[in-house]
């Protein structure tokens, strides 16, 4: 049985645990891993002969990136029982570390955790993260983990697995918003035999990096929630797409499911029942348009991803013409949670229309770059200044939102909680939850210019408004910039944006402009200063070519 | 998702097609594993050449127009040999922001190319990526496959001339 394998692995993994007395913790996710943490995680790893009652790991992403490596020390004995962060670790630090252990700790590396960045933070998606080492299953499993699988394919119905989705209220991850209930509901309705879940993994917002911390932290984790998707809406088969470019969440994805196919977590007969779940891995190539999921099914067939009209939607028509469940990585990881503490739980936290957390990355002009996960409904104040530590130079400007579909947000409207209605009242979205900040260096025109390069390059070319629209706004826009332009260039601009979000075909052109128009909404100054003719004091593009027509001969 | 039993012979006894074959076997030579296939051909090889792409377009049964349009429609897919150093530079947004344009800048300066070019004597490409997800250490570049962060221009430049200074010992 099961849940006496479970029971076992949890009682063997809580002895290794009880026999050391302190616990060292290093950080292998990407961001640390770019600073040498694998050297640090050596250099523990071999100083600890020295000392015994210590046993060091590596584990997945801390949270504070910026700070890295990362290096947690947990102590059950000694004068400082406990735990103690220490940042910025070097391999010539492990001596010192290892030292004392069971003593003061070092003073020079020692990171405080007694601030808003650790303790203003939910973590129901990332709480196994920096806890956990990624590639063991063992101890997902010590941490409760496939117990809501567990309980899901031997306890409940596929139709009450839904209903407790449908009670929390969660909502798409990946920026949409949909309610994940409803899309779970609509495919279990489908006609069999064959259906297919997906996990979309092709994290192409630039900025953005929650999706592949989780894969890199707790794959298992995402596994689970696409297990229990797939028992509950009828499917067999699932498929993960990930970025060609994070080869490491591939191969601690590949890790995982060899070993939960092993212990038959996954697989041909799950946890004992009757229930078969395969999980695939898919690579992607490099294409943001990859992420819009009739593009994404594209790709996963071996063909250009380009998207295609809906409906049919996914859910009808999806992988191979079956029925398919889409979510995003940050979706299915929500689910293992839900599962072991009740939709009603997880419908507790958040907002009245945005329930549970969401992650973000906050990136750019911050002090504290890194992964945080805050209850919906937290604003944005208190996102950017009390767990971000706010900007360096002191003059924050704005915060975009949303990647390249996103918009910029002003300073001014700080206060605003964030959720899903919120963000899309003030013309940005919610996204994947990138969120970049940026200080009154940064020119809005110029960033609205690099996403709309981003986009004229990411642009499949399927359709007409979106592959020639993005170039000629990247035109306009990069002539604005450049000082050459005159007012009806701006006009010409703010057409074409119109044009370009309502014709185009997915959601790539159709939020293409958002970045300009929410620009222009906040900072139309900044664009008006750059006209030839934008000065108030009457300086009129006419008057202007009137004068160069008199001065020439 | 017809599969395909037939195996046709490697354009050549290079070792390395071996590999690719793998792949191929490995998903039943299915149609849809062509992506799978190319991202096998360009690690083993660093590029996809003309002979490769007729050899999985034979193999898996796919048009060969297919095969082409799939090997030019994503980004991560080469038609031409890199140079022997490679150098990623970050152009996503956090990185943009923290001065990602000026490293590409400095490298236009110093060695003459621009973004998915490669120097006349083959010793440098310089490529561009859309997040490598390491936005704590902006600017970032992948130098060789490591990732290289926190970085001024003159850094990145000192950098390069010590992989391809080291290289040339």
């Amino acid at each position: 049985m099961m849940i006496e394998r479970f029971e076992e692995i949890t009682t063997e993994e809580q002895t290794a645990v009880a026999e050391h007395d302190h616990t060292v913790k290093v950080c292998v996710a990407a961001g640390c891993l770019s600073s040498q943490s694998d050297q640090v995680l050596d250099a523990l790893k071999n100083g600890v002969g020295e000392h015994r009652g210590c046993h060091v790991k590596g584990v997945g992403c801390m949270g504070l990136c910026s700070q890295g490596p990362l290096v947690a020390v947990e102590s059950k004995t000694g004068a400082k029982s406990g735990s103690v962060m220490y940042q910025n670790v070097k391999a010539e630090d492990a001596s010192d570390i290892i030292q004392s252990l069971g003593k003061k700790p070092v003073a020079r590396l020692e990171l405080k955790t007694n601030v808003p960045f650790f303790q203003r933070q939910t973590k129901i998606v990332l709480e196994n993260c920096g806890e956990i080492d990624p590639e063991r299953i063992e101890e997902y499993i010590a941490v409760e983990g496939y117990q809501g699988l567990l309980t899901a394919v031997t306890e409940m119905s596929p139709n009450e697995v839904i209903d407790e989705i449908v009670r929390s209220g969660l909502r798409g991850r990946g920026g949409g918003g949909y309610p994940t209930g409803l899309k779970w509901t609509t495919v279990a309705k489908m006609d069999g035999p064959t259906k297919y879940v997906i996990c979309n993994a092709d994290e192409g917002d630039p900025g953005a990096f929650m999706d592949r911390s989780v894969l890199e932290s707790d794959p298992h984790r995402v596994l689970e929630g696409m297990a229990i998707a797939g028992y509950a809406v009828g499917a067999t088969e699932g498929y993960i797409y990930v970025r060609g470019e994070y080869p490491l969440a591939v191969e601690r994805l590949k890790i995982a499911i060899r070993q939960a196919n092993r212990l038959g977590v996954l697989g041909s007969k799950v946890c004992g029942t009757t229930f078969d779940f395969n999980v695939h891995i898919r690579l992607g190539a490099g294409a943001f348009v990859c992420g819009e999921e009739t593009a994404l099914i594209a790709s996963i067939e071996g063909k250009r991803g380009t998207p295609r009209p809906r409906p049919p939607y996914p859910a009808e028509y999806g992988l191979w013409g079956k029925p398919t469940l889409i979510n995003n990585v940050e979706t299915f990881a929500n689910v293992p949670a839900i599962l072991r503490k009740g939709g009603a739980w997880y419908a507790g936290i958040g907002t009245e229309k945005s329930k549970g957390t969401k992650v973000f990355a906050l990136a750019g002009s911050i002090q504290n770059t890194g992964l945080i996960e805050v209850p919906m409904g937290m604003s944005l104040r208190e996102i950017i200044f009390d767990i971000g530590g706010g900007v360096p130079n002191g003059n924050c400007k704005a915060v975009q939102t949303g990647g390249p579909s996103g918009g910029c947000i002003p300073a001014d409207y700080f206060d605003t909680p964030v959720d899903y209605e919120s963000l899309k009242a003030l013309g940005s979205i919610m996204g994947s939850g990138g969120m970049i900040i940026m200080d009154d260096s940064s020119s809005m025109v110029d960033v609205a210019r690099y996403f709309m390069e981003f986009c004229m390059t990411e642009s499949c070319g399927k359709c007409v408004p979106c592959r020639v629209g993005t170039v000629h706004m990247h035109t306009l826009l990069n002539k604005i910039y450049t000082g050459q332009a005159r007012r009806h260039d701006l006009e010409t601009l703010e057409k074409l944006c119109d044009l370009v979000m309502n014709t185009s075909l997915c959601g790539l052109g159709q939020t293409a402009p958002n970045p300009v128009l929410s620009t222009l909404r906040y900072f139309r100054h900044e664009y008006m200063d750059l006209l030839v003719d934008g000065a108030e004091d009457g300086r009129s593009a006419t008057a202007v070519d009137a004068q160069l027509l008199e001065a020439q001969p | 998702m017809v599969s395909n039993t037939r195996k046709l012979e490697p354009p050549s006894d290079d070792k390395r097609w071996r590999i690719v074959v793998g792949t191929m076997r490995r998903n039943g030579f299915a149609r849809h594993s062509l992506i799978e296939t190319l991202h096998t051909v360009q690690e083993s090889f660093g590029f996809l050449d003309e002979e490769s792409l007729h050899y999985v377009a034979e193999s898996l049964r796919v048009p060969l127009s297919q095969v082409y349009g799939v090997s030019t429609f994503y980004h991560l897919f080469s038609l031409k040999p890199a140079g022997k150093h490679t150098c990623v530079t970050c152009t996503g947004t956090a990185c943009y922001i923290k001065g990602a344009p000026q490293l590409l800048a400095a490298i236009a300066d110093k060695h003459g190319i621009n973004p998915e070019e490669t120097t006349e004597d083959g010793n440098l490409s310089l490529l561009t990526a859309r997040c490598v997800g390491s936005c704590g250490l902006g600017p970032v570049a992948v130098v060789d496959g490591e990732v290289v962060g926190k970085l001024t221009p003159d850094e990145l430049l000192a950098r390069l001339q010590e992989v391809m200074d080291h290289h040339d010992d």
